[in-house]
């Protein structure tokens, strides 16, 4: 009960803090909006030998759910260099002195992060239905639970490892170098049918490939195929399991 | 209020593969009564801010015992924090709040339900006078006046100590003042109040008693008065008319006089317990005789001699 009172109690702050600078929202746009304009048109043809019909409506229903893993996975993994900040203002150790919860003060947080990729999702997506894109409802709020989980999960990672490593300057080039080859081996960009053998059967090691695929097939309209579940369970474990760690890591003794 | 014995914290660091282990605090023993300002004094690095979070519950020490408030630090530090209040040196509040709603937060963070937190925001905003800024966000402040917020933030919950860490930091003179009257007026309501410093004059104005912390261990403790008159007392001057030989051989022999220097032929240094008494004794002892008095100063001796003393060094160098 405490653990949820606090937890509101901090994201509700979080979220005056968002409404109050709102400009971060278009900021983190800028870049998916990009790839929504100028690559997924790309695709039309690029998929034709994937059996897809040569229209821009089927090469945004496989492009938009990449994008909404790529965008939950890099927007979250980023969202450490707050915490950062928040830690060098003394913000946290604020809080920390008072009997506050101390898992509420890393959800409440983690939550705030995760309804910001939210809005810029349902923007993303929004955007791409008068470029073609069609959706039934049903199977989108699933799939948003599924980005949802993705978010907290990149979000609470990306927490730990600033927890542990303390530096603005060395997130960034860990990031990078970590999110590419796991990003192109989810097959955000293109579907991994069209990659070679070895590189689907690397793939199938790689959760976020898993959670590729349950997006596209709910975007697809199929919430029964196997793909959906497997995604999901997935990812709700891996969520947990990153919650757990950067959990232990925030509330053991911060110097 | 405060009870502490052998509290002990070493960081590691490593460098180039070999862990170094630096002890920050080594064996700290302090007691602090109900209702004191307690200045906790010593150069950066010394270990006083280390103390300080290891008493607020902020990092966990490595051995020895603490009290606070009757709660025990190492088995229930959560019993500590609902007793203590804490503001650190960078303060710690969001630009784009205002101070009502950082004032309401705290409180909801203690755990009051939101009409209590409204009502204590509002006392809060009464008592520390910062009701002209209120509602503007709090980038819009100066230092003096985040610096009023931070504390009013620290105490919204009425604790019974209050740490503060370097409270007057970076501020301007006038400022500094009202930081103090502030920390005077919640000793006047029963706080205790447990402050580190490396400003020599804030301890000496503002503190009651003090403790002087140099690399890990406490070198000395007591009021600033007892801790000054430990090193030498007060200093007087006494100017007179070329005849100081004379008048050095009147004093020699008096009780308050602990040393006595010559300085020139019309001048003599004398090293008492305390100046305003010294004064009378001096006129009375060259009463009489036909030694013209030209002038009489004290000069205090100051924390700094005391700090000299225990450690070879000055603080100000540090």
């Amino acid at each position: 009960m405490k653990l949820l009172r606090d937890t509101w109690l901090v994201f509700q702050r979080q979220m005056t803090l968002v409404v109050r600078t709102p400009i971060w929202i278009p900021i983190g746009l800028a870049q998916p909006v990009v790839y929504l304009l100028l690559f997924a048109p790309m695709l039309r043809r690029a998929l034709l030998p994937t059996g897809g019909s040569d229209t821009y409506a089927h090469a945004y229903l496989i492009y938009v759910p990449g994008l909404l893993v790529a965008m939950a996975c890099l927007g979250g993994l980023w969202t450490g260099l707050g915490l950062l900040a928040e830690l060098r203002a003394g913000i946290i150790e604020r809080a920390r002195v008072t009997p506050v919860s101390r898992g509420a003060l890393l959800l409440g947080r983690a939550l705030r992060e995760v309804a910001n990729l939210i809005i810029q999702g349902l923007i993303i997506t929004i955007l791409a239905i008068p470029l073609g894109l069609s959706l039934h409802l049903g199977d989108v709020l699933l799939a948003y639970l599924l980005f949802a989980l993705l978010a907290l999960m990149a979000t609470v990672l990306s927490y730990g490892i600033c927890l542990q490593i303390r530096s603005e300057a060395a997130l960034g080039p860990l990031i990078n170098t970590v999110s590419q080859p796991v990003m192109l081996l989810s097959g955000v960009l293109l579907p991994l049918t069209l990659a070679p053998l070895w590189i689907r059967q690397v793939a199938d090691w790689n959760p976020f490939y898993w959670a590729t695929l349950g997006m596209r097939a709910l975007f697809a309209g199929h919430p029964g195929d196997p793909h959906v579940w497997q995604g999901l369970l997935i990812v709700l474990g891996l969520a947990a399991l990153a919650t757990a760690w950067s959990a232990r890591l925030f509330s053991r003794s911060l110097r | 209020m405060i009870e502490t014995s052998g509290l002990r914290k070493s960081f590691r660091t490593r460098s180039r593969r070999r862990t170094i282990t630096v002890d920050a605090v080594r064996g700290v023993d302090l007691t602090v009564g109900q209702g004191e300002i307690f200045g906790f004094l010593g150069p950066n690095g010394a270990g006083k801010t280390t103390t300080q979070r290891m008493l607020a519950t902020l990092i966990v020490p490595d051995g020895g015992q603490a009290v606070i408030a009757g709660a025990d630090l190492r088995t229930s530090p959560g019993e500590v924090r609902r007793r203590i209040g804490y503001v650190a040196q960078g303060g710690g509040t969001w630009d784009d709040v205002s101070a009502h709603e950082e004032l309401v937060m705290q409180a909801r963070m203690h755990g009051f339900s939101k009409a209590e937190a409204l009502a204590r925001a509002a006392t809060a905003i009464a008592g520390f006078q910062i009701g002209d800024y209120a509602d503007r966000l709090c980038k819009t402040y100066s230092g003096g006046q985040r610096r009023r917020l931070d504390i009013a933030l620290g105490v919204i919950h009425s604790p019974r100590v209050l740490f503060l860490d370097e409270p007057t930091a970076g501020l301007d003179p006038a400022s500094r003042v009202q930081v103090w009257d502030e920390v005077r007026r919640l000793r006047a309501a029963g706080m205790t109040i447990f402050v580190t410093t490396h400003y020599l004059d804030e301890a000496d104005a503002l503190c009651d008693r003090v403790a002087i912390i140099d690399q890990g261990t406490v070198v000395a403790e007591g009021t600033p008065d007892e801790l000054k008159r430990e090193v030498s007392g007060d200093v007087v001057v006494v100017g007179v008319n070329g005849t100081a030989p004379r008048a050095a051989e009147l004093l020699t022999g008096q009780s308050f006089v602990r040393r006595l220097e010559i300085r020139d032929e019309s001048g003599l240094r004398l090293h008492v317990d305390a100046g305003s008494t010294a004064i009378p004794q001096i006129l009375r002892a060259l009463d009489g005789s036909d030694i013209e008095l030209l002038a009489v100063e004290v000069s205090r001796s100051t924390l700094d001699d005391v700090f000299l003393k225990k450690t070879g060094r000055s603080l100000q160098e540090t």
